[in-house]
């Protein structure tokens, strides 16, 4: 989502301003350029390997059943049908399932997958030069979100197979071909995931995604990135109790303001501005998602840019810079001036002094 | 159905060696004269087929050009039979390459034509393509050969980047249209606006929304500020709201705006010269852009709604009351293009506030993810119906519909000439019964008399197929996906429809049978798709046999078996198989 970055009218004079080019960098950055995969597993219920430009901030229609494992294919509506599980065996697709990424100049995405036996949810990586085998390893490995079949999540996950289990049983051929449709391994060009229009990055669990489908052309990717599903406003008001704060960044030229009401974790926080200053983070971030300096990983946010050198900072109430991420959100929000994204280096030795003021204030 | 231009080739050869003809009671001149004021390309076609004298003097008076695939004739042919053509229009790819179904470099590259163009039409002014691949190479070509060229229109088009753009603004002296609609191309820089000579002036309509570049916004306003004729102008989303009210002051006539990026801190002074500037414009009939247009700026937009026509908001998610203010001052809306963040409720206002719709389409903002519980529903569908009983042409993409809902929408609306259904989830029943959407679409093809495209979705059986063959008598295009129990359905249309031109089909149980039921109905229509069903190379290597007019070509996925033929494109074409295919291209 977009976060509103309209103060109240009034203080509109004295930002240099907020330049009305979020799109375009929504747009660079879903070109790849800068993006990284991040993965969230476990922090939050996110369903995803969910970079940041996938449009909508995942809110709370997150549930873990989405990141379960699934044998059938999508949206299938009526319970039963165990038998045909059996007809897909997650580890002969396996194989199929990993496909090199490829990167491509039209931004396509990589993994191709006919959905269905998305047991294997896979984040994709943009196609991104330079982003290559790392990557896909990064992803084959461990960041799959699975639940065992049955117990629990046995209820929806059959419920929702069920539509393609009528279609298979109506295919002439049999499941022959359509374990054969449903995973084919398909050139680069194709694997167009559905995020054929966006050129962004991964696929949450709760998505499956089937080559060119639903029917959506390349160029709407831009609304989908804008999808904004939190106007808290009012009669075109910004709602009672908007919260903005300036969020600078070292080496942007200029200024942007969110909503902190708009969000409610760290992680959405992280996703916006992310998406909002990816722009300025072209060619500086690296393959790996993994943390650079220890401090860091004493974080509970992961950084801001995952593996690249900046993490987020705040100004609190008594002026002091603290690390994003130490203490529970309403607490951060009710203490935050601003915010700013500084350079890895010059973050050092602000992680401890944010746990011990925290510790201190309760 | 349309003669296209291999139809007239077809029938016209077997003319020529007919019997004598008596003498024509009138001079050939007179007959070039009435001929010169037919424009339909369809009743030219039917003009050509009367006897010879008339097939010479239609090809000498046609000026446009209309070739609905470009492989289905050659410029050779072309050229030989058409000696003054001024207008062209040019399709290429097949339309699910729009979904990433087709590999890059596919084909549909417009040079050859160019080059042929370049020897026979001289006098050439406009050139509208539709999914070519146009490179820079052709743009210059295009720019240097035709000294009156006039309009080109680029619609979803690749291959091309600044320099081409460049060599067309620097070129054309005569350039009334550049419209870059839906372009897929993203290394395009910004700098070919800055190209156009400071004496030009005559550009009538420039659209370059889709293009992902920063132009210099002086350059633009400078230009905009000189044609003073034009009544086109959809820029990108880098110029801002106040660099768009510049632009309005510029060119108050304006009957199409695009605007730029609506997202802007604005001083109150500000906001008002915004205001004041669309309220200017009196006589806007089509709005679209407003990339990131809140509730809180909207309202600047009041002002210049009262008449138009055509809004499109497929590039900015809004929400339900927002969007029902904006609709309030727009009474005269015909068509209506929304993303499905405004929901049922805000279709329900389309409803009540839009009596006069007789277009909308709603576009997902969340297409892949099947848990969103947002979007549209039946329910916004039904109240459109309601209240809009002019429509006749709808794309909805939902993820839940009933049947009982369309029967009751096709009888609130009649006269749909465009039914484009999209349930988002393959294979989806009919939610609250649990049936399949079989009797939804039923009742669209027996109620909608006028159909003339079609797209299915949802869980269906080839009850559904029956019906189409059987009802609907003027359907042209049909679109369907994860659907069918067996070969019989897709038979079903192919022995009825008898206007059908496009079949379109995807991940569907339809086999060999099937396709070679269709063999002759082939040559009467314009192609075949057919992906991911249970076509096999040996089905289509028969059916190239048995059909040599007829381009059978397959597109093997990777690793699949040596006996599937997992991409088929069979269309027809005067010009033998294509010389310019891709290796991954088999032609059968």
């Amino acid at each position: 989502m977009s976060p509103p970055l309209l103060g109240v009218e009034g203080q509109s004079q004295c930002n240099v301003s907020l330049m009305a080019s979020s799109a375009s960098a929504d747009r660079v950055a879903q070109n790849g350029l800068g993006l990284k995969e991040r993965n969230y597993l476990g922090l939050s219920d996110s369903s995803s390997v969910d970079s940041s430009v996938v449009p909508e901030e995942k809110k709370s229609n997150l549930n873990l059943k989405a990141t379960e494992l699934r044998l059938g294919l999508p949206g299938s509506q009526s319970p039963e049908r165990e038998s045909d599980f059996t007809l897909l065996s997650p580890g002969k697709l396996d194989e199929k399932q990993l496909f090199p990424l490829i990167p491509s100049k039209d931004g396509i995405c990589l993994l191709s997958q006919k959905t269905v036996v998305s047991g294997n949810k896979r984040g994709f990586s943009d196609t991104v030069d330079g982003f290559s085998e790392s990557k896909s390893t990064m992803f084959n490995e461990g960041n799959w979100m699975f639940n065992p079949a049955g117990s629990d999540s046995g209820q929806t996950k059959l419920a929702g197979n069920a539509g393609m289990n009528v279609m298979l049983s109506n295919r002439s051929s049999g499941t022959q071909t359509s374990v054969k449709t449903e995973v084919p391994a398909k050139t680069s060009n194709e694997c167009g995931n559905k995020m054929n229009g966006s050129n962004a990055n991964s696929a949450p669990a709760s998505k499956a995604q089937v080559v060119g489908w639903p029917p959506i052309r390349s160029f709407r990717k831009n609304s989908l990135a804008t999808t904004s599903k939190n106007n808290d406003e009012v009669d075109g008001k910004p709602g009672p109790g908007a919260l903005f704060v300036k969020v600078s960044m070292d080496g942007a030229p200029y200024l942007r303001k969110v909503d902190l009401r708009t969000y409610s974790t760290y992680q959405e926080l992280s996703s916006a501005l992310e998406k909002m200053f990816s722009c300025f983070t072209l060619g500086q971030c690296g393959p790996q998602g993994a943390p650079s300096r220890e401090m860091l990983s004493e974080s509970k946010l992961r950084d801001l840019l995952h593996g690249s050198e900046y993490v987020l900072t705040y100004e609190d109430k008594d002026g002091d810079w603290m690390l994003v991420g130490d203490v529970p959100w309403e607490m951060f929000i009710d203490s935050c001036k601003r915010l700013k994204i500084m350079k890895g280096s010059d973050a050092i030795g602000l992680a401890p002094r944010a746990v011990e003021k925290s510790k201190n204030r309760n | 159905m349309d003669p296209d231009q291999s139809e007239d080739s077809h029938s016209n050869s077997a003319n020529s060696h007919g019997p004598t003809q008596p003498p024509s009671p009138f001079p050939d001149e007179v007959l070039e004269k009435v001929l010169s004021f037919i424009d339909s390309r369809k009743d030219r076609g039917s003009v050509s087929l009367v006897r010879k004298d008339w097939y010479n003097a239609e090809r000498w008076t046609r000026s446009k050009l209309f070739i609905g695939n470009c492989y289905s004739v050659s410029p050779e042919i072309v050229a030989r039979r058409f000696p003054r053509i001024k207008s062209v229009t040019l399709k290429g790819k097949p339309r699910f390459s729009d979904f990433n179904m087709l590999p890059r470099d596919w084909g549909a590259n417009v040079h050859s034509w160019l080059v042929m163009f370049a020897k026979v039409y001289p006098f050439l002014e406009e050139l509208r393509l539709k999914r070519m691949t146009v490179t820079d190479e052709s743009l210059e070509l295009l720019a240097k050969s035709f000294p009156g060229f006039k309009a080109l229109t680029l619609s979803s088009c690749d291959g091309f980047s600044e320099n081409g753009l460049k060599a067309i603004a620097s070129h054309c002296r005569n350039l009334t249209e550049l419209d870059i609609q839906d372009s897929v191309t993203d290394d395009v820089g910004g700098g070919w606006l800055s190209c156009f000579p400071e004496n030009f002036a005559s550009l009538e309509v420039l659209n370059f929304s889709s293009l992902n570049c920063e132009v210099s916004f002086d350059d633009l306003e400078r230009l905009v500020s000189r044609c003073k004729s034009l009544r086109v102008l959809k820029v990108n989303d880098s110029i801002t709201l106040d660099q768009l009210r510049r632009l309005l002051v510029h060119a108050p006539r304006l009957m199409e705006l695009g605007t730029g990026s609506f997202m802007q801190e604005l001083t109150p002074r500000q906001y008002e010269d915004i205001e004041s500037a669309f309220s200017n414009c009196k006589n806007l009939q089509v709005l679209s852009g407003l990339w990131e247009a809140t509730s809180l700026y909207l309202p600047v937009l009041y002002g210049a709604c009262a008449s138009l026509t055509f809004l499109n908001l497929s590039d900015v998610a809004l929400q339900s009351s927002e969007f029902a203010r904006l609709l309030v001052h727009c009474p005269n809306l015909r068509r209506l293009w929304v993303i499905d963040t405004v929901e049922d409720k805000g279709l329900e206002a389309v409803g009540s506030s839009c009596p006069l719709l007789e277009e909308l389409r709603v576009f997902p903002s969340d297409p892949y993810d099947r848990h969103h519980r947002d979007g549209v529903t039946e329910l916004g569908f039904l109240a459109v119906s309601r209240g809009c009983r002019k429509l006749r042409y709808v794309l909805y993409f939902c993820r839940r519909m009933t049947n009982a809902a369309v029967i009751t929408i096709v009888q609130n609306c009649p006269d749909f000439t465009h039914f484009r259904l999209c349930i988002m989830i393959p294979g989806q029943p009919d939610y609250l019964t649990n049936e399949p959407m079989d009797e939804a679409f039923a009742a669209v093809v027996k109620t909608c008399t006028k159909l003339k495209r079609l797209s299915v979705s949802g869980l269906l059986t080839d009850l559904t197929f029956e019906y189409i063959g059987k009802y609907a008598k003027n359907l042209e295009t049909l679109s369907v996906a994860f659907a069918g129990s067996s070969d019989w359905g897709m038979q079903c249309v192919l022995e009825g429809c008898p206007k059908l031109r496009k079949l379109e089909i995807r991940d569907c149980p339809f086999g060999n049978a099937a396709l070679l039921s269709g063999r002759e109905k082939y040559e009467m229509m314009r192609s075949l798709w057919m992906s991911s069903c249970n076509v096999t190379m040996k089905g289509c290597r028969l059916l190239a046999k048995e059909m040599p007019r007829l381009n059978v070509e397959v597109i093997k996925d990777e690793g699949s078996d040596d006996g599937q033929a997992d991409r088929v494109y069979v269309y027809r074409s005067v010009a033998g198989p294509r010389r310019d295919a891709p290796p991954f291209v088999l032609t059968l």
